[in-house]
């Protein structure tokens, strides 16, 4: 360091240790929990010593909630929202920025709009239009010939229902969009003169120079997708298609049952692992991209 | 942005964007459209013709005191919310940046909370924080009701805000430090040779170089409050709104209206409020994100 700083530097590590008591002290509770007896989860004081149960009460969590369809239904969610959006965006945004076409600027404001609408304050149209898909092709049929064609499709309890929603926003096209502006003009003109079209330079150059990007997106959208709640709540009403967030309910003590909390923070900590997982593996490339969809 | 444009072709970049159009038409602005709609006539709830009934559903909800509530409730969490978020992140960051031997695994540690959903965090802190086991037993065993986020609205609010706050720390924290890092070493350097310690460059120097991103942040996560994916969630899983409509914050309310009461013509002239709110929001954020590149 540039100067000798002994009080600065204690309290900078106090701060941070106190920080970590902040952020991961939760964590440390849930295991220790989770872990525990029930006699030991509900004593007073409470104890931070990790007790050897914890698959007990994972395993009592797991068949309570039926986790098995839930963590199945809520991973293929997770990686069809993931999926959808990472394709979807590096597509749009190559068509927007690789282009020139009159209706550059028309895809660019139409999905651009999308940002400022969360799914959370139209949900309730959404979900009509999710319950019956055709309904706006069918007004428009019937505005434009005067038919009244009865063709429907619901989407309810279905994983489309549950994903496509999701995917039409315009998160990732925007992170896509800031990456192929921050490549060098002579890449794709390069691209040209070696005669290759569009698609082979999106295939041969663009999706391989995007791996960071991708990976950022990935993490994103995989931890938006895994903990969606109030969506599958109302998609769903068939137990086989319940997401994991559905089963917390079930996990949660009874008002006048036994408070066995030991059981239900072993559920919640099976329910938090893939998204932590996910972040934890891929941490570097998510902060990237954070940091790059600000910019 | 033009000159980047290589290819010649619009059919293909239209095949291209076609999907996420399509998908954006059918779930984004069919049902914008449909709110505004809604917002404005009477919709029967089993059906039946629509009837145009002007502001009157306006009407009716601002006349409802539990509305102003809500609004009040959502106020309150959204600002306390951000504002403990970015203090934090604030402090750490300006901690982490020092980097002191030891300090790296720190950076990795906090960012772990931003993966957990709302919802298990809010269950997981209804027993952390629960008045009768847990760590706040001990406190309420000397001083009785001293906690009590079951009884006590103001309870249940700072309940819902810790869990929002945890959440979003480590968010908050990313973009400090990234910002942290881009004040040039040399200004740094300069001011401690002038004998500045590192708690007055902080203060004289880091926090104002970091006022973009800080508004930026203040911007981000009002409109996380207000309306994220997380907000309904963390309410209905911690303290499903109550007690007494302590927690009972605007998006909370919609559903409830919508969903519970069958009244979508109502939920829909909320949302209608909403959807201004934060469009208020987006625009000072661009606004400023226009300023910001200026400055560069």
């Amino acid at each position: 360091m540039i100067q000798r700083t002994p009080f600065a530097n204690a309290l900078t590590y106090g701060v941070m240790i106190f920080g970590f008591l902040l952020l991961i002290g939760p964590f440390i509770v849930i295991v220790s929990g989770a872990s525990q007896t029930f006699q030991q989860v509900n004593a007073i004081p409470f104890s931070f010593v990790p007790q050897d149960r914890l698959f007990e009460n994972m395993g009592a969590a797991w068949s309570r909630a039926s986790l098995g369809t839930a963590m199945l239904n809520s991973f293929v969610m997770a990686s069809l929202v993931t999926v959808g959006k990472v394709a979807l965006s590096a597509l749009t945004a190559f068509a927007i920025v690789f282009f020139r076409t009159p209706l550059k600027g028309f895809f660019f404001w139409m999905v651009f709009i999308t940002l400022m609408l969360p799914l959370e304050v139209r949900v309730v149209p959404t979900y009509a239009v999710a319950a019956d898909l055709f309904q706006p092709i069918r007004l428009l049929i019937s505005a434009i010939t005067g038919f009244e064609i009865s063709v429907d499709w619901n989407l309810l309890n279905s994983y489309a229902g549950l994903t496509l929603p999701l995917i039409a926003t315009a998160t990732g096209t925007f992170l896509y969009r800031q990456f192929y502006l921050t490549l060098p003009d002579e890449l794709a003109e390069a691209a040209r003169m070696d005669g290759s079209g569009a698609i082979r330079f999106f295939i041969d150059m663009l999706l391989p120079l995007s791996r960071t990007n991708m990976l950022a997106l990935t993490t994103i959208m995989f931890v938006y997708g895994w903990n969606q709640y109030l969506w599958p709540l109302l998609m769903v009403t068939d137990p086989q298609y319940k997401t994991t967030m559905m089963s917390l309910v079930a996990l949660l003590p009874a008002d006048n049952g036994t408070p066995d909390w030991n059981v239900t923070l072993a559920g919640s900590l099976i329910i938090m692992l893939p998204p932590l997982i996910v972040v934890a593996v891929l941490q570097r490339w998510f902060v990237r991209g954070l940091v790059a969809t600000e910019k | 942005m033009d000159k980047r444009a290589a290819f010649r072709s619009w059919w293909l970049p239209s095949l291209f964007a076609l999907p996420q159009i399509i998908l954006i038409l059918l779930f984004f602005y069919w049902p914008a459209v449909a709110v505004l709609r809604w917002a404005f006539t009477l919709e029967p709830p089993f059906g039946g013709a629509a009837e145009f009934v002007g502001l009157a559903n306006f009407q009716e909800v601002f006349a409802d005191p539990l509305y102003w509530n809500s609004v009040g409730i959502s106020l309150a969490f959204a600002l306390c919310g951000t504002l403990s978020t970015i203090f934090i992140g604030l402090v750490l960051a300006l901690a982490v940046d020092r980097q002191l031997p030891g300090s790296a695994p720190f950076r990795f540690l906090y960012i772990l909370p931003y993966a957990i959903a709302g919802p298990a965090a809010g269950m997981a802190f209804r027993f952390i924080l629960s008045p009768e086991r847990g760590l706040m037993a001990s406190v309420n065993a000397a001083f009785p009701d001293f906690w009590n986020p079951a009884k006590y609205g103001s309870h249940a609010l700072i309940l819902v805000i810790v869990v929002f706050a945890w959440k979003w720390a480590g968010y908050t924290f990313i973009f400090l430090l990234a910002g942290l890092q881009s004040v040039p070493r040399s200004l740094i350097e300069a001011a401690a040779m002038d004998g500045c310690g590192p708690i007055r460059r902080a203060v004289d120097i880091q926090i104002p170089l970091l006022a973009p991103t800080l508004f930026f942040l203040l911007v981000i996560m009002m409109t996380e409050g207000f309306v994220g994916a997380d907000t309904y969630g963390i309410v209905a899983r911690t303290t499903d709104g109550g007690p007494n409509h302590g927690t009972d914050v605007m998006v909370y309310r919609i559903v409830e209206e919508a969903f519970r009461g069958l009244n979508y013509s109502g939920a829909s002239a909320q949302s209608l409020v909403l959807i201004g709110l934060i469009m208020v929001f987006t625009f000072i954020q661009f606004h400023f994100i226009e300023r910001q590149v200026h400055y560069k």
